[in-house]
């Protein structure tokens, strides 16, 4: 089968041998690299349901799993005796490819065959903390640590050299992991003789793992060899030929199945549990319950899918209804009062450019609550042997689930590790948060190792939520067609918005009573674009639905947090100015894009201008007023643009649609995006990055929505809850990737993050399209075939 | 409990189960297989599918009592330690990213070649249009296919010139 040199093995090895990971704690640990630990049990102010008194004693937190030290380089890089290294990094790769640019990157650094690297990631026994992976910060963020550290160990490997080889380093040459000295073949040494084995025993300095720093530099941009090459990525054979073993295969001696028991309505209470009703079952275990939580523990998986199913429980309805229906989302959210309001940013005198404008135009935008629905549903193994606790999880953020859970089950953390491993994407806050809880709970009550998974309602139903938006927008133009008013206003329903892995916040601890005396805020979101409008003014705020715990309806980040919804609105808007000012949609934005030539440090319009210009020449974009005359004919088709920036990375857009004016169905036969996040580390798996998020947010346009009644969500499978399928695929994408820099050369270019900006402007992108082929504006998401017909009908009438 | 007797890859198994289990508990569970994997459990998604006699099959909703031929897993359309060219097509395009669905995205593909060669583009959406992918990995899928058909159509073609000379 296909060689397979990336983490999942090193795994594997480490769930069949169980030498793999204690030996590379044993390496770590002589060299005193485990930091100081401090115990999670408790602090301040958070809820610790399982503390025990004798647990929360520091004196008897001496647990197999400290913290590795981030500050040794032997914590991140290991040269092996055949000229082979590994890299050891605090992230996760979730299907992006980050893990093959890590090697990339830290290859090019140490001087060091691409080829001849591994990466272990995530396991929080035995790899530095660096979160895992969120806010596309992979590339951003925590490639500097990385390089930084890789150009340290190569310094200390070149000063080795000049010792052994007694020529002073500045005679040295390194390629390849070899060095040599120019003019003298005889000497010559390898990476691993120097060190093969052994530890550098070399410390970084630096207050944060972000920061830390050695003696050497970082090599300029243009040395830097594997960067801007696509080797292709390394866990995709393993993927392909079926040899990979994800969190979902691993299986325990002695171990048990456990399936959630969910409220039937939400904020029902739990009043009793009729365990004869399950006790004869074949393989039956346990019912492990407290609070409004309950679960059913088996021998084997089907039985406890049937217990689960067959467990007879008494639940109370609430007295008041949990959330208005999906029906009524909207309405319900304009007439709240909001829990919380930012401060608006104001830009000039908006009200009195509206008094004077010549033409005002106003509209109100309305996007749902939509769901991870994690491919898989959310599971997590939990092995709690020895009075320790292990979690093998996909989690993308696998460190906050270690501390989490020892929060929450009053163990130290250095008794608790998590054993990341893959498993379906890791778009933000999913549920495998929740499951790797609900695991680690159950195997400490019942002392055997629990392995849970959701069923497929429950993750439909009980996931976290993208939080729904109300945004309304209004515009000002003068006699010329110049926009020279804007408001905007955005309302998101995100009062409680779950963070990640809280031991007070995740569906286990609230089903079980937790409340934190005041939920999290939650947020809205303002457009993220260049666009130089001199009066404006840009606020938002947030309101809760009646029932704010234990809700099915709870909200979470999910990829590019509120910037689909944020955006959809306005690039949608922009286009509705547009034709309000029968101006082609490009020029229109090109126009306010150049009104300005301030500049942030990142140069954010010089690069806005360049990807907007590249965008519509990718596509052929010939100006003119949307829409296009009416066509006659059954199928319509019009091209749609839209662009935004996330941080400093920026992203234009064109859907071209076919609708069809009988049955309101539209399928978007072409994408163009335009993408500018600075260096780019492999171009091969960013094109790819950013074809998926384009089609992640096309399937957000299209089919997704939460729906829900009075009583509980309703959207409970792929029927209920659609999604994108192969009919629905464009038949061509174009990715344009671009420095718009005005030095791209420089340097010290930056890698900006690539994984979230390109879900930003697509939604909108496709209403324009639907308006540039049919005249009707769509408003509200998603374009189901109904809602666009209705639309189409309405106008028509 | 009753003994069922499955022809797994090649291997047969006897195994002492209740006959209305779903095949994918068995095959992951009793048998060891990971290619097929739960997703929903309803036969809407595809993470299970399996190939029996020559058709992709949701082994999520398939009673193992009922299944009385061969079942083939993605563990198996290697032979000989070398990828099936429909594999291989797979990783020339790079097509997975979290990779999950991507078991029912090669079986339901595999089987579709096997019945239609050369399938149109509206040929493999039909086929395809039931197998789902959160990543949203679609164009790839789509385009590993045609490659693969054409790996495929290529490889017999030789095989012929091969028996001919």
């Amino acid at each position: 089968m296909t060689p397979f040199n990336g983490i999942p093995r090193e795994v594997e090895q480490d769930l069949e041998h169980l030498n793999v990971t204690p030996s590379r704690r044993e390496f770590l640990r002589n060299a005193g690299m485990f930091a100081v630990t401090l115990s999670a049990v408790g602090a301040a102010g958070t809820f610790v349901p399982e503390a025990k008194a004798q647990a929360a004693d520091p004196s008897a937190t001496a647990g197999p799993y400290p913290d590795p030290d981030f500050r040794q380089v032997d914590s991140w890089i290991v040269i092996h005796q055949d000229d082979t290294a590994t890299f050891y990094v605090g992230k996760t790769d979730c299907g992006q490819g980050t893990g093959t640019a890590f090697r990339q990157i830290m290859s090019d650094e140490l001087d060091f065959p691409y080829d001849k690297t591994t990466c272990i990631m995530g396991s929080t026994d035995i790899t530095v903390d660096q979160g895992g992976s969120g806010g596309s910060t992979a590339m951003e963020r925590d490639s500097w640590p990385m390089r930084r550290v890789a150009a340290e160990a190569r310094r200390v490997l070149l000063d080795m050299a000049s010792t052994k080889l007694d020529v002073p380093v500045e005679r040295l040459s390194v390629s390849d992991g070899v060095i040599t000295v120019p003019g003298d073949a005889s000497k010559r040494v390898t990476y691993g003789q120097l060190i093969g084995g052994k530890r550098f025993n070399v410390a970084v300095t630096g207050k944060n793992i972000n920061v830390i720093a050695g003696v050497a530099a970082v090599k300029p941009v243009q040395a830097l060899k594997n960067v801007g090459q696509s080797p292709r990525r390394y866990d995709i054979p393993a993927k392909v030929d079926g040899s990979l073993k994800w969190a979902v295969d691993v299986k325990l001696p002695g171990m048990v199945h456990a399936r959630n028991v969910k409220p039937p309505f939400a904020g029902a209470k739990l009043i009793s549990i009729d365990e004869s009703s399950v006790r004869d079952m074949p393989g039956f275990v346990k019912v492990v319950s407290k609070g409004n939580y309950v679960a059913v523990v088996c021998e084997r998986e089907e039985q406890a899918i049937n217990a689960a199913k067959r467990l007879k429980a008494n639940w109370e309805k609430p007295a008041t209804a949990p959330f208005p229906s999906s029906e009524d989302l909207f309405k319900y959210m304009r007439g709240a009062t909001p829990t919380s309001v930012s401060n608006p940013i104001v830009v000039g005198n908006p009200d009195a450019a509206f008094a004077s404008a010549a033409k005002i135009i106003e509209a109100d935008y309305d996007i749902p609550y939509q769901g991870h629905t994690a491919f898989s549903p959310a599971h997590a193994l939990a092995d709690p042997s020895n009075g320790l606790m292990t979690i093998y999880s996909n989690d993308m953020k696998s460190y906050g689930m270690r501390t989490g859970v020892a929060t929450f089950l009053g163990m130290p953390r250095d008794k608790v590790r998590v054993i990341w491993m893959e498993g379906p994407q890791g778009f933000g806050r999913t549920a495998a948060d929740d499951a790797g809880f609900e695991a680690a709970y159950i195997a400490k009550e019942i002392g055997r190792p629990v392995r849970i998974q959701w069923m497929r309602d429950e993750e439909s139903a009980w996931d976290t939520k993208a939080p729904a938006f109300a945004v309304k927008a209004r515009g000002g133009l003068d006699a010329a067609g110049n926009l020279v008013a804007y408001e905007y206003h955005a309302r998101a329903a995100d009062h409680n918005h779950v963070g990640y892995n809280e031991p007070d916040t995740v569906l286990i601890a609230q089903l079980m009573g937790a409340r934190r005396d005041k939920p999290a805020s939650g947020s809205s979101e303002v457009p993220a674009e260049m666009y130089a409008i001199p009066n404006r003014r840009m606020s938002r705020d947030v309101v809760s639905l009646p029932l704010v715990w234990e809700s099915p309806v709870r909200t979470g980040n999910l990829r590019d947090p509120n910037g689909p919804q944020s955006t959809f609105a306005a690039e949608s808007f922009i286009d509705e100015l547009a034709f309000a000012a029968k101006a082609d949609p490009v020029e229109f934005r090109m126009k306010l894009l150049t009104a300005s030539t301030t500049e942030d440090t990142g140069f954010k319009r010089a690069r806005s201008i360049a990807v907007v210009k590249a965008a519509a020449e990718a596509y052929g974009w010939d100006p003119r007023p949307s829409p296009k005359p009416v066509a006659s004919g059954n199928i319509v088709t019009g091209r749609g643009f839209a662009y935004a920036y996330r941080g400093q990375t920026i992203a234009a857009q064109v859907a071209e649609v076919e609708v069809n004016r009988t049955t309101g169905h539209v399928w978007v036969k072409r994408l163009v995006c335009a993408h500018d996040c600075g260096l780019i580390i492999n171009p091969e798996a960013l094109r790819h990055t950013v074809e998926c998020a384009m089609l992640h947010s096309l399937s957000r346009a299209l089919h997704e929505e939460v729906q829900f009644n009075t009583e509980k969500v309703t959207s409970v499978d792929w029927v209920s809850h659609p999604s994108l399928r192969h009919a629905d695929c464009p038949a061509r994408i174009d990715v344009v990737l671009l420095n718009g820099d005005p030095n791209p050369n420089r340097p010290d270019l930056a890698p900006y993050g690539g994984g979230e900006t390109a879900c930003k402007p697509l939604m909108a992108a496709v209403a324009n399209a639907i308006h540039d082929a049919t005249g009707v504006r769509l408003r509200r998401v998603p374009f189901r075939d109904a809602r666009v017909l209705a639309a189409l009908n309405a106008a028509r009438a | 409990m009753s003994n069922i007797t499955l022809k797994v890859n090649g291997s047969t198994h006897t195994l002492d189960v209740e006959p209305g289990t779903p095949l994918l508990y068995i095959l992951r569970n009793d048998l060891g297989l990971q290619g097929p994997r739960f997703g929903c459990g309803l036969g809407q998604c595809g993470a299970c599918t399996v190939i029996i006699n020559g058709s992709a099959i949701r082994s999520c909703i398939t009673p193992v009592s009922s299944v009385k031929a061969e079942i083939t897993t993605l563990e198996a359309i290697a032979k000989g330690g070398k990828l099936h060219l429909l594999q291989q097509a797979w990783i020339d395009e790079q097509v997975p990213q979290c990779g999950f669905c991507q078991n029912g995205q090669i079986m339901t593909a595999k089987a579709l070649l096997d019945k239609i060669p050369n399938p149109s583009d509206v040929q493999i959406r039909e086929a395809m249009n039931g197998v789902l992918c959160r990543c949203m990995t679609f164009y790839r899928v789509q385009a590993a296919i045609k490659r693969g058909a054409k790996a495929i159509s290529d490889a017999r073609q030789s095989e012929k010139t091969k028996v001919t000379a």
